[in-house]
């Protein structure tokens, strides 16, 4: 869908090299740091920008070349983009279906995203989350195949953010793709078929929210106090174990498949018992920070 | 598929929807309707201005209506009609509009249109007011008076239009509009009439938009086709800053 896209502002800013295919019917997610080219990507995929180079094809159509008819199918909820303040939000949605062939009913809409008790309010009247979800729902109002969301739940309190995923799942259900940009792993990881990861322009990781978080090597982490000083060569030479370490009197192991299964064991044999044990599995965070830091230093 | 493919009622859908959002934010049709009028009335109770005015056919209070006209122009070209448009650019609404089968112009047509409205709407309380209740006379040449408020109407839109088009932030162009408001009202003749004014200031407002503006409707009401100078001079400022408008519109 998107290949060797290349969009590039001034000093190294935008997009150098990006190329991703999205399959229908799936969330797929766009993280990467600040400034990392995921806006511009999207904005490319919209036909808001003219890429510098590399081919584009949204439904088989040219961004470019067929403006009016992408802008029909692909709905979009761009980052920081307001509304009049004395707009009321009927009146918007109303305004906005009227731009497409085949709208979706704003009524419907409105019961749907929770706003049918705000539909005579203005828009400055509105709170955080339900400013959000009306522009969600006016990137939903023609009907679209895909929606395309920029920093979805930035800024919503954390009962607004799981209401919003939830709707995020629900349009899916009903067949729309989503392609979800976001600095959150947390939103990536509980909404996200695969991600994308970008940083400075590139693609640096393609996968899963799953595989991403093993493939870069995070693993699982324990950390407990050993009750007797040991020699670490116990645990080295375990083939689960990746990487030991010391945080003040805890000791820490990295390492994967049945890590805490064979580390009990091996301690057991040399007589050390393991307290305060935590386990934490591989998160998408922990992925993206290695992934990130290593492509800053090369 | 084309980007005509939008259905026209939408562009009017739109229209309706900028015209409620101004009734909603009254400031501005206040200065650009209200304040007009009630300065007519003002105007209709001091004796002195009942005088004919030298030189001229009408009193000093119907050679004051060009002026309120032009005060409207003003406040609505200057003001009312970049500030909505300029803070759209600038809140995102215009990149919102881009992601829409609409095109982000019909924002602009709609302002445009919703404030020729708003114009319409004082130019008609001001002349249908001061006949009904002010002894005012309708303009005896209705034909060169209309072609002279169109005329006029289209250069302070144009200069409107520029401000649109360059100003940075809203407030920027609040300022802009309030700035370039009070030398073009000053040659207007909005404080003292032009006829007081020095020749060198005189032969100077002649050239200025609103100067031209009230020389020509001023000429219609006395029943004389207007002059070709002020029409000329209206024409060339909505066509000079019509094309500026157009080549420096920042649509982000």
């Amino acid at each position: 869908m998107v290949d060797h896209l290349r969009k590039t502002y001034g000093a190294g800013a935008g997009v150098q090299d990006v190329s991703f295919r999205v399959d229908r019917g799936e969330i797929f997610g766009i993280i990467g740091p600040n400034g990392a080219g995921k806006t511009t990507t999207v904005e490319c995929v919209c036909g808001l920008r003219v890429p510098d180079s590399g081919a584009i094809r949204v439904l088989g159509l040219d961004p470019q070349a067929d403006r009016a008819a992408i802008r029909e199918c692909v709905g979009v909820q761009l980052q920081e983009s307001a509304l009049p303040l004395f707009i009321k939000v009927g009146e918007v949605l109303e305004l906005f279906a009227s731009f497409y062939r085949h709208p979706a009913d704003p009524n419907e809409l409105m019961d749907a995203l929770g706003l049918a008790a705000k539909r005579g309010a203005y828009f400055r009247r509105l709170s955080g989350g339900q400013k959000q979800r009306l522009s969600i729902a006016l990137a939903l109002i023609g009907n679209p195949q895909i929606a395309i969301l920029d920093e979805l739940t930035t800024g919503l309190d954390p009962q607004a953010r799981r209401d919003t995923w939830e709707l995020i799942e629900h349009i899916r259900d009903r067949g729309v793709t989503v392609i979800l940009v976001t600095h959150y792993m947390d939103e990536a990881e509980r909404l996200c078929d695969r991600v994308l990861l970008v940083d400075h322009g590139l693609v640096t990781a393609l996968d899963t929210p799953g595989g991403l978080a093993q493939s870069a090597g995070g693993g699982t982490h324990l950390r407990f106090v050993p009750s007797v000083p040991f020699d670490s060569r116990v645990l080295t030479v375990l083939p689960e174990v990746t990487e030991i370490g010391r945080e003040g009197r805890r000791i820490r192991v990295t390492g994967t498949g049945d890590l805490v299964g064979a580390v009990i064991g091996a301690l057991a044999a040399a007589g050390v018992q393991a307290r305060d044990m935590q386990v934490e599995s591989a998160t998408l965070d922990d992925a993206y920070v290695r992934l990130v830091k290593k492509a800053q230093q090369p | 598929m084309t980007a005509h493919a939008v259905p026209r009622r939408a562009f009017w859908q739109l229209v309706e929807v900028e015209g409620k959002l101004a009734l909603r934010v009254p400031m501005g049709l206040i200065l650009g309707v209200v304040v007009p009028v009630i300065l007519l009335v003002i105007f209709s109770a001091i004796p002195g201005l009942k005088q004919p005015a030298p030189g001229s056919t009408l009193t000093m209070f119907a050679q004051y209506v060009p002026v309120l006209i032009g005060l409207s122009l003003c406040v609505v070209g200057l003001i009312n009609l970049p500030v909505p448009m300029v803070t759209n650019r600038q809140m995102g609404v215009l990149r919102r509009f881009a992601t829409t089968p609409a095109p982000p112009s019909w924002l602009l047509a709609a302002q445009v249109i919703v404030n020729f409205a708003v114009v319409l709407i004082a130019i008609v309380i001001l002349l249908a007011g001061g006949v009904m209740f002010f002894g005012l006379h309708m303009p005896a040449q209705p034909g060169g008076f209309v072609l002279s408020a169109l005329l006029a109407t289209a250069a302070m839109f144009a200069i409107g239009l520029v401000i649109t088009a360059t100003a940075p932030s809203p407030q920027i162009a609040a300022l802009a509009g309030t700035i370039l408001l009070y030398p073009l009202l000053f040659f207007a003749g909005m404080w003292t009439p032009k006829q007081n004014l020095a020749p060198a200031l005189q032969h100077i407002g002649n050239y200025t938009p609103l100067g031209a503006a009230v020389q020509a409707m001023d000429a219609a009401m006395q029943g004389h086709f207007p002059p070709v100078r002020p029409l000329l001079v209206m024409a060339g400022y909505a066509v000079i800053f019509g094309v500026v408008a157009i080549r420096t519109f920042r649509w982000e």
